[in-house]
């Protein structure tokens, strides 16, 4: 049951305000969209919700705490807040199978686990993103398998610590557009599972409405319409949400012309 | 119809592994100038391979195993690419056909400035252009994908995903080349810049008369700016025609599946139900287990 709360987050770049005053809540069950324009500072909410990043000013709480900044508070943060990001390529170690890739994170989490019980869970848990055979897909190194398939092990590998609160960054922006839709349902499904809060960032506005409960619009830093993915959609209020919801493909339209 | 640039004949590279892969497949294409080729088909049926193919940058295990490229000229010339030296196709490369590459964001170097990187690709091609019109061009450049060109000064990190891309997209229009290939060129941007940068790309096609591969699985985003589409799958190309033709009347099966795949935004859900998990879904994308060496 976590909840995870922004508010008022600011960060400053050189010169550039990337995020602007920004305040949302995470909620267990939930799914919020966050759309917006290229560069308009999606990707570092995501880093500060992380805490990659600290903000200029702001703060977050977990659970109504303002978080930790070290020590064993902060693992616990590490644990409950995990993440997915787009490239599944670069997010996972050529070198090493999928076996260690879900071990790591596993033994990190529960160090007293026998070697044959990290093993259990981590074939479990690519039972559960649906990788079968597991003990075949577990011996094999992510470039022996598709992009689809290496998204799925990147959602194993956040499930492994048990978390409240997913945050994905465009976690399938990089995927065929049938398998795009097949990661996404499981990803919901895992969700209701697991009860998770999910943060997800997309510029994609079609899949945002059909995959969450609200959808923030941000625009240069700023939040700039907030509510359910249905009205935000179908009765968009900001001129930029409306910008956004024209120019999504329509091959109607131009084949039309 | 307008004159022929490049002609794709009978083209076909192997993975030299065992078993080979045989990842492009007797593939014949002619590309005609200020034509927008749209290449679309699902992962893993060729598409960047018949890419890297074309511009010959196929590493190994990758083998053209038969067929030819030839590159047709402004002036009639023909060039067989098959026959020309590494130095020649080098220089051919970025200036009469440039690449975006598939994740190319990602490839930029992380220690190296936008500027410096962006900079060579003239110091390189245009060595007699001077210093200050390098950097007047390169900021042009910049701004003609939407990105301000006081970013020149920034390192990759230091942009955001779409900004980085953009960039690899503003390189690859730099020489004016004939024939761009762009490789999944826009998949970390939202809509509204996606469309700036086909307006931009459209804008320099009438203006300097070059053609597009575009290559990418968003069919509907295709069928919006191409000209013709081939859908490819198994390596081999099962489709090619006019995009209104593809679109009313697609003749083969996985076309008509691929254009159903697509949740609208206004319209219903469909079969895109959260919370119950489709199976068939995930059934596209199963692990294949016959492949494994013993
Ligand atoms: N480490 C950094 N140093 C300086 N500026 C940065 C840094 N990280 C991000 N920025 C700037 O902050 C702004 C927001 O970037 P961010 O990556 O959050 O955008 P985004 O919404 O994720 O965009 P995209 O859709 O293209 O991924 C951009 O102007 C970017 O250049
Ligand atoms: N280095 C390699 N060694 C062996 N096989 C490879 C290699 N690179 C690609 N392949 C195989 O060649 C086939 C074609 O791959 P390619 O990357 O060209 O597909 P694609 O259509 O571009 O896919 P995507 O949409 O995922 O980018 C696939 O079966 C792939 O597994
Ligand atoms: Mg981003
Ligand atoms: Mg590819």
């Amino acid at each position: 049951m976590t909840v995870l709360e922004a508010r008022g987050l600011i960060k400053d770049y050189r010169g550039i305000r990337a995020v602007d005053d920004v305040s949302l809540t995470l909620e267990h069950g939930r799914t919020v969209a966050l759309v917006g324009q290229s560069g308009s500072g999606k990707s570092t909410m995501a880093r500060l919700l992380l805490q990659l990043e600290r903000p200029t000013s702001g703060e977050i709480l977990l659970d109504g705490e303002p978080v930790a900044r070290r020590g064993k508070r902060l693992t616990l943060y590490r644990r409950t807040v995990q993440m997915v990001f787009q490239d599944p390529f670069a997010s996972l170690n050529p070198y090493h199978d999928v076996e260690h890739h879900l071990a790591r994170p596993i033994r990190l989490h529960n160090p007293k686990m026998s070697a044959d019980d990290v093993h259990r869970r981590v074939l479990h848990l690519l039972e559960r993103v649906r990788l079968t055979p597991a003990a075949h897909v577990a011996r094999r190194r992510p470039h022996e398998l598709s992009g689809g398939q290496r998204q799925r092990v990147a959602i194993a590998r956040a499930l492994a610590p048990e978390p409240g609160v997913l945050i994905a960054d465009e976690p399938v922006s990089m995927l065929d557009v049938s398998i795009r839709l097949g990661v996404l349902n499981l990803l919901a499904t895992l969700q209701r599972e697991e009860d998770l809060g999910v943060l997800y960032i997309t510029h994609d506005l079609a899949t945002a409405r059909h995959f969450s409960d609200d959808i923030l619009v941000m625009y240069r830093g700023k939040i700039v319409e907030r509510g359910p993915a249905d009205s935000v959609i179908l009765d968009p209020q900001h001129d930029y949400t409306k910008t956004l919801a024209d120019a999504a493909p329509n091959p109607d339209r131009r084949l039309a012309r | 119809m307008s004159r022929p640039v490049l002609t794709i004949e009978d083209f076909s590279v192997d993975y030299l592994i065992e078993p080979p892969v045989h990842a492009v497949r007797d593939v014949s294409l002619t590309l005609h100038s200020g034509e927008v080729l749209g290449l679309a088909g699902e992962s893993g049926c060729g598409k960047s391979t018949l890419a890297y193919g074309i511009v010959r940058l196929l590493k190994p295990p990758a083998s053209i195993v038969g067929g030819r490229v030839v590159f047709h000229d402004r002036d009639g010339g023909d060039t067989d690419w098959n026959r020309l030296g590494p130095e020649q196709l080098r220089a051919a490369r970025w200036d009469t056909i440039s690449m975006v590459f598939q994740g190319a964001m990602n490839s930029l170097n992380p220690v190296i400035s936008i500027r410096d990187q962006f900079e060579d690709v003239f110091v390189t091609h245009r060595p007699r252009m001077s210093r200050r019109e390098r950097r007047q061009r390169c900021g042009d450049l910049l701004e003609r994908v939407g990105v301000d060109r006081n970013r020149l000064k920034s390192y990759p990190h230091e942009l955001s995903g779409g900004m980085r891309q953009r960039v690899m997209i503003a390189m690859a229009m730099a020489l004016e080349p004939q024939i761009m290939i762009m490789d999944e060129p826009t998949t970390a941007l939202d809509v509204v810049v996606q469309r700036e940068i086909l307006r931009e790309i459209s804008r320099l096609r009438d203006e300097l008369g070059f053609a597009v591969v575009f290559i990418t699985h968003d069919l509907p985003l295709l069928l919006e700016i191409s000209d013709r589409i081939a859908v490819m799958r198994d390596g081999a190309i099962v489709e090619l025609g006019a995009a209104k033709e593809l679109y009313t009347n697609p003749r083969h099966d996985y076309t008509r599946q691929l254009l159903a795949s697509f949740p609208s935004l206004t319209g219903d859900r469909g079969s895109f139900v959260r919370g119950a998990l489709d199976d068939r879904l995930l059934a596209l994308d199963a692990v294949d287990v016959a492949e494994e060496n013993p």
